[in-house]
């Protein structure tokens, strides 16, 4: 295998950390800092524009136009706010919180920089309450950054999240912030116009922010030489699932998805198969072992029916049964849903009770066109897409192992006979039930 | 530190004190031994000067705030996919063979609550277990009982 460049973990070996500033520092550090508060804030989104970086929460926007939409202090004189998205939940992903935990001043640097680019004083970090010790560390560290004057007017402040993934969704996470129940805004008016607490701002993700301050190290159209086109640089792959070596991996975007799971993950563990992959987070369509050859970039992904979303890689083999897979992942948004739009709260878990019902042997032809007529009408008609990430993945599932689903049918039970990898698997909603959001009319 | 006091610290953090309802609430819920009782929400609600009735909106959102009485001990297994495909529903059941309990209930003595949660952000190391928040990774179900036994003694 070829040596790939570390960019988000420079500077760290065998997994390691750099948690002091002075060692961080010694080796370069807070240097992409003061380069960039020498420049002007639009040389500094120009620089960004230059390097091709794409946000990694999921969306791959821009991360330079999402700079350039917000307005200059003089054409709105409001307050500009940082707002960083580190309310990593989507399953499959694991990546920020590595970040945070390895390389916390690259992400603060990051943080500054990005507040210099959008002229603003003041910076939030939303973090996942269950990060428990990624936040100790993100608030040591940025003490330590506070201590050595590096702030430079700026506020930082570190926001703590209570469960709930819709929080990972820009503006539900802002209700948050603001002090409400986290669910989405409609859209217009965009954060960058009207964000927290109406006045505009950015919101992006900790890999994001992160890759920042190496894109302003060796600048942005070094940076932009990485990867492939429409997708440069390097991407933190989080792989799990069944593969021999999971992990947190940092390549180029580019390399195949059999690079990937075979050469750095060790392949799928001996004596079984490689039955599917969900590459960018259990939201993105699934594919399957014929798409091994698959690119890991924007594009390519595209192109094969599915999408990188978060990167996070998640390995099957042939002992799953994907009708189990299709109720675990629906019984997640089911239970993540915020309750605002109709289609998301009563179709998330009308999807879950259909796939049930196909599960346990009493589904009929009908069951299986209505799941697909409920997974229809939830897409897009939602505020916010993690309705139609429920519908999008559980469409991919019947797409792709259309017989397995039909042999549940005209068996009348399910064909692994309680030998599938996820048999029995819980729903967390059955056992919280003063958290569940009964849909009042289904 | 009262909560009330700690709640005015929080508040000066934010552009508008309604931020601070999230934070307010964590340490009202620390302060009472793990769960948010009605007492708890109301004087959260009288520190920021809210009612109760917005107070237990918040807190009934979001899933780490707890309306009930919990165990000193709070066990939860994470049971998405990764942690499913590695074996997270033995580790379920070893805990509830361990503990006496079934998951979503707590042990008569009040000492431990055994529940299951949703992706913990750490598929890679599945099956992920918080103990009080804090991850144990790579869980298997032959390692129960000897986190069980530490816990007890703890």
């Amino acid at each position: 295998m070829p040596e790939y460049p570390s960019i988000v973990f420079a500077g760290t070996t065998d997994g390691g950390a750099v948690l002091d500033i002075i060692e961080y520092e010694k080796a370069g550090g807070f240097r992409a800092l003061r380069k960039a508060r020498a420049m002007a804030p639009d040389a500094v989104i120009a620089e960004l524009d230059a390097s091709g970086l794409r946000g990694r929460g999921g969306a791959f926007f821009p991360t330079g136009r999402k700079w350039s939409f917000v307005p200059k202090p003089d054409q709105l004189p409001k307050p500009h706010y940082l707002v960083v998205n580190a309310d990593e939940s989507e399953p499959g992903t694991f990546k920020d919180r590595e970040i945070m935990l390895r390389v916390p001043f690259r992400f603060l640097e990051g943080c500054l920089i990005a507040a210099h680019g959008i002229e603003s004083h003041h910076v939030f970090i939303y973090i996942r309450g269950e990060y428990e010790r990624e936040f100790e560390v993100l608030r040591d560290s940025l003490e330590a950054i506070r201590k050595a004057d590096l702030l430079g007017g700026v506020t930082v402040v570190l926001h703590r999240g209570a469960g709930a993934y819709i929080c990972g969704e820009e503006t539900a996470l802002l209700e948050s912030l603001e002090g409400k129940r986290g669910q989405p805004r409609t859209k217009p008016p965009f954060p960058a116009i009207a964000g927290l607490y109406a006045a505009p701002t950015a919101v992006n993700n900790v890999e994001s922010i992160t890759t920042v301050t190496p894109v302003f190290e060796m600048g942005g159209a070094e940076y932009a030489k990485l990867g492939v086109e429409n997708s440069s640089g390097t991407r933190v792959f989080s792989l799990s699932g069944d593969v021999v070596s999971p992990g947190n991996y940092e390549l180029p975007h580019g390399i195949s998805m059999r690079e990937l799971i075979y050469d750095v993950g060790g392949g799928v563990p001996a004596g079984r198969e490689l039955k599917a992959v969900i590459p960018g987070g259990s939201s993105t369509s699934v594919l399957t072992s014929a798409d091994i050859d698959t690119k890991m970039d924007f594009t390519s992904l595209v192109e094969a029916g599915s999408s990188i979303g978060s990167a996070g890689v998640i390995v099957i083999d042939d002992r799953c049964c994907m009708v189990q897979l299709g109720i675990r992942v629906s019984q997640f948004y089911e239970h993540e849903s915020c309750g605002k739009c109709t289609p998301c709260r009563v179709g998330t878990k009308w999807v879950t009770q259909i796939l049930q019902k196909i599960e346990d042997g009493r589904g009929s032809q009908a069951d299986l066109d209505l799941l697909l007529s409920v997974c229809d009408r939830i897409m897009g008609k939602c505020l916010c897409p993690l309705g139609d990430s429920d519908a999008i993945a559980v469409l991919s599932y019947v797409d792709k192992f259309r017989d397995e689903y039909q042999a549940h049918i005209d068996l009348g039970r399910c064909p692994f006979d309680g030998e599938s990898s996820l048999e029995g698997i819980l729903a967390p909603s059955e056992l919280h039930a003063h958290h569940g959001h009964e849909p009042a009319h289904v | 530190m009262s909560v009330a006091s700690e709640v005015q610290k929080l508040k000066k953090r934010y552009p508008d004190p309604l931020s601070a309802v999230m934070p307010a609430l964590q340490v009202a819920q620390a302060e009472n031994g793990g769960w948010l009782s009605p007492d708890a929400i109301r004087e959260v609600a009288d520190a920021l000067d809210l009612t109760p009735a917005y107070c237990l909106s918040i807190a009934s959102f979001y899933d780490q705030y707890y309306l009930e009485p919990v165990g000193r001990t709070h066990v939860e297994v994470c049971t998405n996919v990764s942690c499913g495909l590695a074996g997270a529903q033995q580790v379920v059941e070893a805990f509830e063979r361990e503990l006496g309990v079934s998951a979503g209930s707590t042990t008569d003595d009040g000492a431990f609550t055994l529940g299951t949660i949703e992706c913990l952000g750490g598929c890679g190391w599945a099956t992920v277990v918080a103990v009080n928040n804090r991850h144990r990774l790579r869980v298997q179900a032959e390692d129960v009982p000897g986190i069980v036994e530490e816990l007890r003694g703890a």
